[in-house]
């Protein structure tokens, strides 16, 4: 019993990455009709939000010191921050020990700035062209990100760590009244749960209680007339692109502490997320939710040893097979809606 | 009656067969220094060096570059010789390869053995390039080093730790300089049992690709012959970015160790994920847990940050070894890139100076003039200690450095300390030994591209 809370505690962590970037690319194509494969580039900027964050407080200046020697032998250069010089070593550091919560802050007017961006300067461009151009422009839009990102940040992962104060691990089985060490889980891993848990729900509440989400709901179901009736759709929808981007790019910002950010780990996410999209429907925003944490939930299941040695490999098939299954019995997918994608 | 009159015809006919005497042992030399791949005929000599520019890798493949161009600049007698001044084969006189100088192209593996090959053939035959050095992936050594054994050039691994390359897939024109999962093992096996002693429960999770198989049997069998019991091995796909699902099991398997053989990105994000879950805070059998990476790197160190503090770890080399061939070599490069050279760089910048080396000694490029010089070569100085390019299988034999992650590093680069440097005739092996391909194993014949 305890393995299998564990794994749903862990599907639940790895679904809620998904879900995250699963929505961001519903809410685009929802709206806009676009397939974005940039969506998990966007997760990559967010993550290096955070990154740019740790790099700013960390900026410092040098003195020499005389006692210590670095690998050439020569006086030892000592960084030390602008931040513990101007409040102090111990506020200093707090400050940049709480670097990755505080890049949350700064990154939504840039995700929401390089969403725009994004919208505007490139993609509304392809609105009329078929479905495959828009899966090569974005794609090729996701290479030259990653690349900008690489020449300024390298290819190694960079570390971004979590609070001290939300390091280690929770010993959740003794709450629940099993023995001691059974369900072991981190502290950060329950926070990124909650966090995507608060976004997923701030989105739809937007989407469902604010007159500006219910215009898009509207031209989501039906662009022409929402447009005759003297609304400029258009100018919300690249507003809702802006958001998608700073879902992905806060689920990027919350991962970092999860996995050293990396430039690669946009693709890493982007094509299973396609398959989180497909399988709870095209433009279904509870279903990306749903299907992103249903499959996060089955992938580990299915990493167990038990899984593993019954059937191997099923580990790295798993969400490919679901998907097969789901889509031969539901062809729209989950809560997939009639007429999106179909002639 | 003969005719002993000096004709026309007959002078002609004359000087046409003497001439054509003359010339002929000029023809066979020329026919026989055309034999080989890419022999140099002009000033130069161009070498390949093909390392990850691209990709998941690009920051290791830099490092080699850096130390590949560091080697042509002291072959072609410029900057302060480095290891020049303390190799112990006095061949080489900073007057390039025999005296040619030494040029170089470069190319990008991205770490993907189907780019690797097609980049080593593009450099050996639109460039001239006459050997080929560099990469850090064992499944690109081997691909590249089957190409350049057709292709009849000599191929000088970087980085590459599996058994296979110059186990089962050794090949007579590829040399290895750096260390192998064998001797990873090896070497760890006898500081685990001294710091964890010999009734241990371990839990591996291995890269599901051949590095990962040949290290983990290699490590699994080095601690069950000391004691310890493998209490699972669980593959992991070489494309995981996240390893919760595989660790949040190990607390609860009844194993006392996490064995991770994984390198790379792999390395640092289940490290990161094994600390997450706090497996270092805990305690298991009685004994407090325990997490070993048998393979090691200064850049994968980095990315793993403070999560590496105190696990053990092997590495091919480390800047700080305190031998005068290290010494030079980081002076070297650490005054032209500052910062100290990395182990794939160190294996990089090594192999260039012993490709050239060998050149000098077999008077010669043709490749199997050069693999002849290379086998069985023992040389110092080169930042390693003694060590031995074994004939039988190409393989380099020299210490070992059990490494941990530092508790308290004083900068960036002092991530790592050195715990022991095990002794070579600790990580020696035969060379028909089962995990190198056993009896059947062989170099095959050498190839000049003749």
């Amino acid at each position: 019993m305890d393995a299998i809370i564990l794994q749903i505690l862990n599907g639940l962590d790895k679904g809620s990455a998904y879900a995250l970037i699963a929505l961001g690319l519903t809410l685009i194509f929802g709206t806009l009709g676009v397939v974005n494969f940039a969506h998990g580039a966007l997760f990559m900027i967010g993550a290096f939000c955070a990154v740019t964050v740790q790099r700013l407080l960390n900026l410092s200046f040098q003195t020499v010191d005389e006692t210590q020697k670095d690998f050439l032998g020569n006086p030892l250069k000592v960084d030390t921050p602008y931040v513990e010089a101007w409040f102090g070593p111990e506020v200093g550091a707090t400050i940049i020990d709480w670097s990755v919560p505080l890049a949350v802050v700064f990154a939504i007017p840039i995700m929401l700035a390089v969403g725009y961006a994004m919208e505007r300067g490139l993609i509304k461009h392809f609105y009329k062209r078929p479905h495959a151009d828009q899966i090569l422009v974005t794609f090729g839009l996701a290479i030259v990100l990653q690349e900008i990102i690489k020449y300024f940040f390298g290819a190694n992962p960079i570390q971004t760590p979590e609070p001290s104060a939300l390091k280690g691990s929770l010993d959740i089985g003794l709450m629940l009244g099993f023995d001691p060490n059974a369900i072991i889980y981190p502290i950060w891993r329950l926070v990124y749960f909650a966090f995507s848990v608060v976004i997923i729900g701030g989105v739809f509440a937007f989407l469902q209680f604010t007159t500006f989400g219910m215009v898009v709901r509207a031209g989501m179901a039906d662009r022409e007339t929402v447009g005759l009736l003297g609304i400029n759709i258009d100018k919300r929808f690249t507003i809702m692109f802006g958001i998608a981007a700073g879902v992905a790019g806060l689920a990027g910002v919350m991962y970092g502490p999860l996995n050293p950010p990396n430039y690669h780990m946009g693709m890493d996410f982007l094509v299973l997320s396609f398959v989180v999209v497909v399988v709870g429907g095209m433009g279904s925003l509870p279903g990306a939710v749903a299907a992103g944490f249903l499959l996060g939930i089955l992938e580990s299941f299915a990493s167990t040893t038990w899984a593993t040695t019954t059937i191997p490999g099923i580990n790295q098939i798993i969400i490919y097979l679901v998907a097969i299954i789901i889509l031969l019995t539901r062809p729209r997918g989950l809560l997939g809606r009639k007429g999106v994608m179909e002639d | 009656m003969s005719n002993n009159e000096l004709t026309r015809r007959g002078l002609l006919r004359t000087g046409a067969v003497a001439g054509a005497g003359v010339a002929l042992p000029t023809i066979f030399t020329a026919s026989s220094a055309a034999a080989y791949t890419n022999e140099p005929t002009g000033a130069t000599v161009t070498l390949g060096f093909n390392v990850p520019q691209t990709g998941p890798y690009a920051d290791e493949g830099n490092d080699e570059l850096l130390a590949q161009q560091l080697a042509v600049e002291h072959l072609n007698g410029m900057g302060d010789g480095g290891c020049l001044n303390t190799f112990t084969s006095k061949a080489l006189k900073g007057n390039g390869i025999l005296g040619k100088k030494v040029t170089f192209v470069t190319g990008d593996t991205q770490t993907k053995s189907d780019a690797a090959r097609a980049s080593a053939k593009s450099m050996i035959e639109k460039d001239g390039a006459i050997m080929i050095n560099g990469g850090s992936s064992s499944g690109v050594a081997v691909a590249v080093q089957g190409l350049c054994q057709d292709a009849g050039v000599i191929f000088m691994a970087g980085l590459t730790h599996s058994n296979d390359t110059t186990g089962k897939d050794r090949k007579k024109n590829g040399f290895r300089h750096f260390f192998n999962a064998y001797m990873s093992a090896a070497a760890l096996a006898p500081v685990l049992s001294k710091e964890m002693g010999a009734d241990r429960r371990a839990y591996h999770l291995t890269a599901d690709y051949t590095w990962g198989w040949t290290q983990q049997e290699s490590i699994a069998a080095a601690t069950e012959a000391m004691g310890w019991e493998t209490v699972n091995n669980v593959l992991t796909p070489l494309a995981s970015t996240d390893f919760s699902s595989y660790i949040a099991p190990v607390l609860n398997s009844g194993a006392d160790v996490l064995v991770l053989n994984h390198y790379g990105g792999n390395m640092v994000n289940s490290l990161t994920n094994a600390i997450q879950f706090g497996l270092l805070d805990k305690v298991a059998n009685g004994k407090d847990f325990k997490i070993v990476v048998p393979l090691y790197s200064e850049l994968m160190a980095a990315g793993a940050g403070e999560n590496i503090k105190g696990v053990l770890g092997s590495m091919n080399y480390n800047w700080q070894l305190d031998n005068e061939g290290s010494k030079a070599f980081v002076k070297s490069f650490g005054e032209k890139y500052g910062k100290p050279p990395s182990n794939s760089a160190q294996t990089c910048y090594a192999q260039v100076l012993l490709y050239a080396d060998a050149c000098e000694r077999a008077g010669t490029f043709n490749p199997c003039g050069v693999a002849e010089a290379l086998e069985g070569f023992e040389f110092d100085g080169l930042g390693n200690g003694k060590t031995l390019y074994r004939a039988d299988d190409h393989q380099c034999f020299k210490d070992v450095l059990v490494v941990r992650g530092a508790q308290n590093p004083s900068n960036a680069y002092d991530t790592l300390e050195i715990v022991e440097v095990t002794p070579v005739e600790q990580v020696m092996y035969a060379p028909d030994h089962p995990m190198f391909g056993g009896a059947e194993a062989s170099l095959g014949e050498c190839n000049s591209g003749a």
